[in-house]
This record gives structure tokens, C-alpha cells and sequence, in this order.
């Protein structure tokens, strides 16, 4: 009785590890698909435009307001601290390096994943669901080419160009608090941001995070949209696990690549 | 193919983007900050150079007129061998100083030259003679101490 409990305990912890690799297996067979597959969508590229409107352009606004009130907030507590040790003109480089390298891409991936990648995911699944993919096959028209891989492109387009811009509000967002509203000095705001932020190590370093978060949430959303269960649950429970398992990587990638890119 | 409603919203969108790349690459960060003009090389010879980074500006009279290139030990003297591009524009006389300062309490260490009187120039590729190294506080701390202490022993004589 008891030995039978025991081992459906490590039973169902076994299946679990064996059911997890088994989707990682098949969401790398799926990314390599989707590479293969992607000629035909980006040489038609309206399609992959439609996307980039859907997850970019409607996800600026979301972006532009968070990246102005992180900035804000990074200019009044940078201010608070640097202002003990008399180094409030540290400030602009203070708030430019923590959104360049870090801020700027995790939360833009973050709200990207939330506000575009459920969505993608929500519509794949739906269309799973209502049997248009299947559909589609019957067409001789490859779901995976007409649908999923523009909404592939699209997200992995958008991502960098919307990181880069949260990125550029928030350094808006320092300047107005610090500069405009509690009088720190403009000069010394930009030029000690100009000194302390490189081209090569800060900005590109970021642009690549960024492109890499786009790349996971992207791939994480169709996955999750063509693997999801064909009903209402099955895709709601997808829609769920496309925001926790992105939100999970941007932040696992984030350590690995800033251990690579900023270390020593 | 007809233009759509849709594109020019993405136009929009990718300008912004690039608009907001160009910001930071600009404004927020150091490539539009002067460069140096056909940049010369010149070297000098420290005892120490304390925590002298890479990059880190060569200044002389407070102006920035050039950025250290490589720092290295010379194997035969053991002193460590620092190598500056120097802007083309200003030139130094053979016999500068070279030291290295800190850029206030806790700021960054640069490299200080004061030019001598010497009427020939260095030559791009020449070292500079005349060197200070670093300050390194816990050196000057433990000389303060043993030449007190000695003081202290000296006078219970």
C-alpha cells in the first residue's frame, strides 16, 4: 500500500521529466521546420508585415509608456542614493547603463512576451482548435510556412526595435525627472552618460539581448500555439504557458548572457 | 502589388526603432563623442601602474588628447609598459612627464602628461622617459607607519 504510493510518486515525476524532454525534442524539430519552411514567407513579405503590425506597432504603446516610467523611477531613486555621496551627476550614466544593458531588454522582452507572444499563441491554438491548419494541409498549403513562421518573423523583427526604443524613453523618462524637475545639471547629465556608456560594449551588447529574448519568445509562442490540446482548455492552459515559460527564459538568458558579455 | 494601410504603419514602427537605436548610439553612448584624428602611438614605462584600464583617457592640462592602447610587462625590467594613441593634433616635447592620476576621490585613473621644455618633439612610436607611477594607498599608508614607528623607537632611546 504504502510502496504503491512511493512509486506512483516517482512514477508520475518520471513521466513528467520524460514528457518535458520530449517537447524540447520536438520544439527544436519544430524550430528547424520553421527555419527550413521560412524562404517562402519572407519572400512574400506582407504577410511577415501584417505580423510585425500586429506584435510591433500595437505593442508600442504599452512599450513607450512602461520605458518613460521606468526611466522616471530609475531618476528619482538613482537621485536619492547618488545624492548622499554627492555624485548626483552620475546620474544620466547611472540610469542609461542599467536600461541599456539590462532594463531596456528584460521588461521590453517581458511585456513583449505578455502583450504579443499570448497572443500569437492564443490565435495559432485557435486556429488548431477550429481545424483551419488542418484545413490548410488539405489545401497543400503548409501551416507552418503560411502561418506560423511570418508570426516567427514578425515577433523577432519587432523585438529589437521595441527594447531599443523602451530603452530610448527611459533615458527621456531620467532626463525629465532628473534634469527637468529636480535640477540636476543637463551637461554633466549627458556628458557623463556619453563617457560611461560604449557603443561596442553597452549598446550592442543590449541590441543582441534583445534580438536573442525576441528569438525565444517568438519560437516559445508558436511552439506553444501549434502544440496546444485542440479545445477551449487546452489552448487557454498554452496561452499561460507561452507567458511563464518566456518570461522564464528571458531571465535565464539574461544571466547567461550577461555572464558572457560583461564578466570581468 | 497595391500599398496598404498596414504598411505605412510599419514604416512608422521601423523608423522609430532605428530613430531610437540612433538615440542611443549617439546621444546615450560614445559614438558621436569626438574621435581622435590619425591617431599616433606613443609608450611609456611605469613602475606601477595601480588600476589603469584599457581606454581609460590620456589628459593633459584637464584635455582628453588621447586613450591608452594596451598595457603590458616588459619582461626584461619588469615595469609595466603602457601603450597610448595620441590625437595628431597635439604633440609633446621629449622630455614630458607622465604620471598616473585619479580623477577625483573614487573616480577612474587616467594618465597625466606636463609637457617639459624641450624644443624637439617625441616622434610617434617613442617612449616617454620621464615617469610617476600610481599612488598605491596602502603603500603610502605602511611608509607612514614604519617611519613613525621608527620615529617612536628612535626617541625612547
Amino acid at each position: 500500500m504504502m510502496l504503491e504510493g512511493i512509486t506512483a510518486v516517482f512514477g508520475g515525476i518520471g513521466r513528467g521529466v520524460v514528457d518535458a524532454v520530449w517537447r524540447l525534442g520536438f520544439a527544436a524539430r519544430f524550430l528547424g521546420m520553421l527555419l527550413w519552411l521560412s524562404g517562402s514567407c519572407l519572400r512574400r513579405f506582407n504577410l511577415v508585415m501584417r505580423e510585425i503590425y500586429f506584435s510591433g506597432v500595437l505593442s508600442l504603446i504599452i512599450i513607450l509608456v512602461s520605458g518613460l516610467f521606468v526611466g522616471m523611477v530609475l531618476g528619482i531613486q538613482g537621485y536619492e542614493i547618488l545624492v548622499r555621496y554627492g555624485s548626483e551627476s552620475a546620474l544620466g550614466a547611472m540610469v542609461a547603463l542599467s536600461l541599456v544593458r539590462e532594463l531596456g531588454p528584460v521588461l521590453a522582452g517581458l511585456l513583449f512576451a505578455s502583450r504579443a507572444g499570448s497572443a500569437i499563441t492564443a490565435e495559432i491554438g485557435l486556429m488548431k482548435a477550429t481545424e483551419q491548419l488542418d484545413a490548410m494541409d488539405m489545401m497543400a498549403v503548409d501551416p507552418i510556412a503560411r502561418v506560423v513562421a511570418p508570426r516567427f518573423w514578425g515577433g523577432v523583427i519587432s523585438m529589437p526595435l521595441l527594447a531599443a526604443m523602451f530603452s530610448a524613453l527611459g533615458v527621456l523618462g531620467g532626463y525629465i525627472v532628473g534634469v527637468v524637475m529636480i535640477g540636476t545639471d543637463p551637461g554633466s547629465f549627458w556628458s557623463q552618460m556619453q563617457a560611461n556608456v560604449d557603443f561596442r560594449q553597452d549598446i550592442v551588447n543590449g541590441v543582441i539581448k534583445s534580438a536573442v529574448f525576441g528569438l525565444a519568445v517568438s519560437w516559445v509562442a508558436v511552439f506553444e500555439g501549434y502544440d496546444a490540446e485542440p479545445t477551449a482548455e487546452g489552448v487557454s492552459r498554452a496561452t499561460t504557458r507561452t507567458v511563464v515559460i518566456s518570461s522564464l527564459a528571458i531571465l535565464g538568458l539574461d544571466f547567461i548572457l550577461t555572464s558572457l558579455m560583461f564578466r570581468g | 502589388m497595391r500599398r496598404a494601410t498596414i504598411d505605412i504603419w510599419v514604416g512608422i514602427f521601423v523608423v522609430a526603432g532605428l530613430v531610437a537605436l540612433l538615440f542611443l548610439s549617439v546621444r546615450v553612448g560614445n559614438l558621436g563623442a569626438s574621435k581622435l584624428q590619425n591617431p599616433y602611438e606613443l609608450s611609456a614605462l611605469f613602475d606601477n601602474i595601480g588600476g589603469l584600464k584599457v581606454r581609460a583617457p590620456v589628459k593633459s592640462a584637464g584635455v582628453v588628447v588621447g586613450r591608452v592602447e594596451a598595457i603590458t610587462l616588459d619582461s626584461a625590467t619588469y615595469q609595466a609598459k603602457v601603450t597610448f594613441r595620441m590625437d595628431d593634433r597635439f604633440h609633446f616635447s621629449r622630455d614630458t612627464f607622465a604620471t598616473i592620476n585619479t580623477a577625483g576621490l573614487l573616480g577612474e585613473q587616467y594618465v597625466g602628461l606636463e609637457p617639459g621644455g624641450d624644443p624637439d618633439d617625441l616622434k610617434p612610436g617613442e617612449t616617454i622617459k620621464k615617469t610617476q607611477s600610481a599612488i598605491v594607498l596602502e603603500k603610502l599608508i605602511s611608509q607612514f607607519m614604519f617611519s613613525s614607528a621608527e620615529k617612536g623607537s628612535s626617541s625612547n632611546k
